[in-house]
Parts: structure tokens; sequence; C-alpha cells
């Protein structure tokens, strides 16, 4: 079992995840750089992760979406492959068409940075099949995009088809995206995205460890 | 190859939230401009390019920002100014 981290030229949570990964499933994952145009071939995971890939420049996400090594992550999340996007991971995951809807500047406008409280809605990912649905978790959040918004019908297909992965729960929405939406699925479930940060919550030394739960999740995946 | 100019408008659909927009406007009505109803905030972008007619031109500009430079859930685009420039 080897996860594939993706660093872009901007990322800053890339080094975070890599160590909450490693910790978790107890095999070094994979560093890949955006320029590559292959995957390491025993990646049965792939994680995009947080920071400001190409200085958000055009929109957050934008550019990175279009990277080499993106035609293959997309490859791999059309075959099946378990998908996960935090925080830019998650904005590049929708620019690059995996993820339907837009996140956009905060309501606020102000970039926020403190705990939430999480509630799964579906536990349909990999990444999340650790968890039982309702349950709720705090998690960091660490953002100035994470407004999620979509098109009437693409809430109700989000909600018809069990999709909308983990909400914001007891008014703690930080953003304004619309129905509390914190992460998404896609359809067939394989790919999540979400603003939180659950590899800040993972190691012995952070606050909890409950974000472990995401990447143990991974260790059910054929060896 | 004829190179041609065009100016992209990038703006954000009705009924999509633009806070930065509506920031904006509240800093006019503090600024004593009374009678802001609103501000929506959008993007101008010039592009030149080399293509062989203006219909070619217009196809290519109207792919880019359906591919990368507008996300058309949240934002529309027009293509304007589209002409031929001539070369020194």
């Amino acid at each position: 079992m080897a996860v594939s981290v993706i660093q872009f030229p901007g990322s800053n949570r890339d080094q975070d995840m890599l160590d909450a990964m490693a910790h978790t499933t107890g095999k070094a994952p994979h560093d890949v750089w955006h320029a590559d145009t292959a995957l390491p071939a025993d990646t049965q995971a792939i994680v995009l992760p947080g920071g400001f890939s190409y200085g958000d420049y055009l929109r957050c996400g934008a550019i990175a979406a279009r990277a080499p090594i993106m035609a293959e992550v997309i490859k791999a999340a059309e075959r099946g492959m378990p998908v996960l996007g935090v925080c830019n991971g998650f904005q590049i995951l929708i620019e690059a068409g995996l993820l339907p809807g837009a996140l956009m500047r905060n309501a606020s406008l102000r970039f926020v940075c403190k705990s939430v409280d999480l509630k799964v809605e579906c536990t349909r990912s990999t990444f999340l099949s650790g968890f039982a649905k309702d349950d709720v978790w705090s998690c960091p959040v660490a953002h100035g995009d994470g407004n999620y918004v979509c098109t009437p019908d693409m809430l109700k297909s989000l909600q018809d088809d069990d999709c909308i992965a983990v909400t914001y729960a007891n008014n703690s929405n930080p953003n304004g995206s619309v129905a509390d939406i914190a992460g998404i699925t896609n359809k067939a479930g394989n790919v999540l995205g979400m603003m939180p940060h659950p590899e800040n919550i993972a190691l012995p030394h952070q606050p909890s460890q409950t974000g472990a739960k995401l990447f143990e999740g991974l260790l059910n995946l054929a060896a | 190859m004829p190179n041609y100019s065009a100016r992209i408008i990038i703006t954000l659909k009705n009924g999509v939230l633009d806070p930065q927009g509506k920031a904006s406007a509240g800093a006019l009505s503090g600024l004593g401009f009374e009678g802001v109803e609103s501000v929506r905030q959008g993007k101008v972008m010039d592009v030149e390019l080399s293509t062989s007619d203006e219909a070619t031109a217009r196809a290519d500009l109207s792919a880019m920002c359906e591919k990368l430079l507008a996300n058309t859930v949240i934002e529309d685009f027009e293509i304007t100014a589209l002409t031929e420039r001539q070369m020194a």
C-alpha cells in the first residue's frame, strides 16, 4: 500500500501530510512533483495537500489543476482510486473537474485559522471509512477561500447522491459555504475534497489524533 | 499568420454572492457616496494571439475561457474588442 502526495509550487502542507500518513499507515508515502508525468507504479491512493499553489493566481487551484501530473490523477480517480484533497487540494480537485462547484472568498473576507466542529454526513470515501455517520469532531481550518458555492441543481444532486461528506456543525461554519458544506465526494465516492486539515490532528504531539482515522482508512486497501 | 488582440471580461454570474464587491460597496458608502446599491467585481484580460482568421481566434478564445480563464460554475465571460493588429 503506497500513497502519493502531490507537491505543487506553493504547496505548504505537503510535509505535514507526509508525516501524518507515514505515522498512521506505517509506510513512507511518495512525494510526487507536479511536473512528473507518471505516478509511482505502486500508488494506491493520492493526496493533494494544502497550500497556495501557483500563488492562488487566476483562481485558487486553477493553474495547479492543469499541471502535468493532474492528467494522471484524473485518470486514476476515474479508475476508482481513492483521492483526497485538503484545503488547496480541495480547490484543485474542483478546478480539475473531479468535484463540482466552486470555492470562493470567505463570506467574512477574513482568513480563518481556528478549530471548528465537523459532522460526518457520509462515509463512502475510503478516507472516512473509520468514522460513523453523524460523528462530530473538532478539526482545524486555515483558509481564505473556503466558501463552497454551487448551483441549486448541483446542491440537489449532491444531496440526492449522498455526496456531502462533512459539514460544519454547531454553528461553526467559518466561511459562509452553502449548506454548511466542509467537504464533498464525487458520485462514485472515491474522490473526497475538504477544507479542514485532518493532518494537523494526527500525530502524538498534536492536540488530538482524530484526523489519523482518515489515513487509517487506507490500511484496508489491498497490499 | 494574422495577429489578433482581444479583451476578455469575466464577471460573476447573477445570484453568486460577491463578498469583495460588497465590501467595496460598503467602503464607497463610508466615503459618502450615497445611493451605491451594489458593486460587482470581475476581471479583465487582454490576450494577443496569432491564428489563421478571426473566427478561429474567437473560437480559441472561447475555448480558453471554458477550459481555464473562467470558472463557468460561477462566472460568465465575454470576448470583446477582437481586432486584427497591424504589425509594424
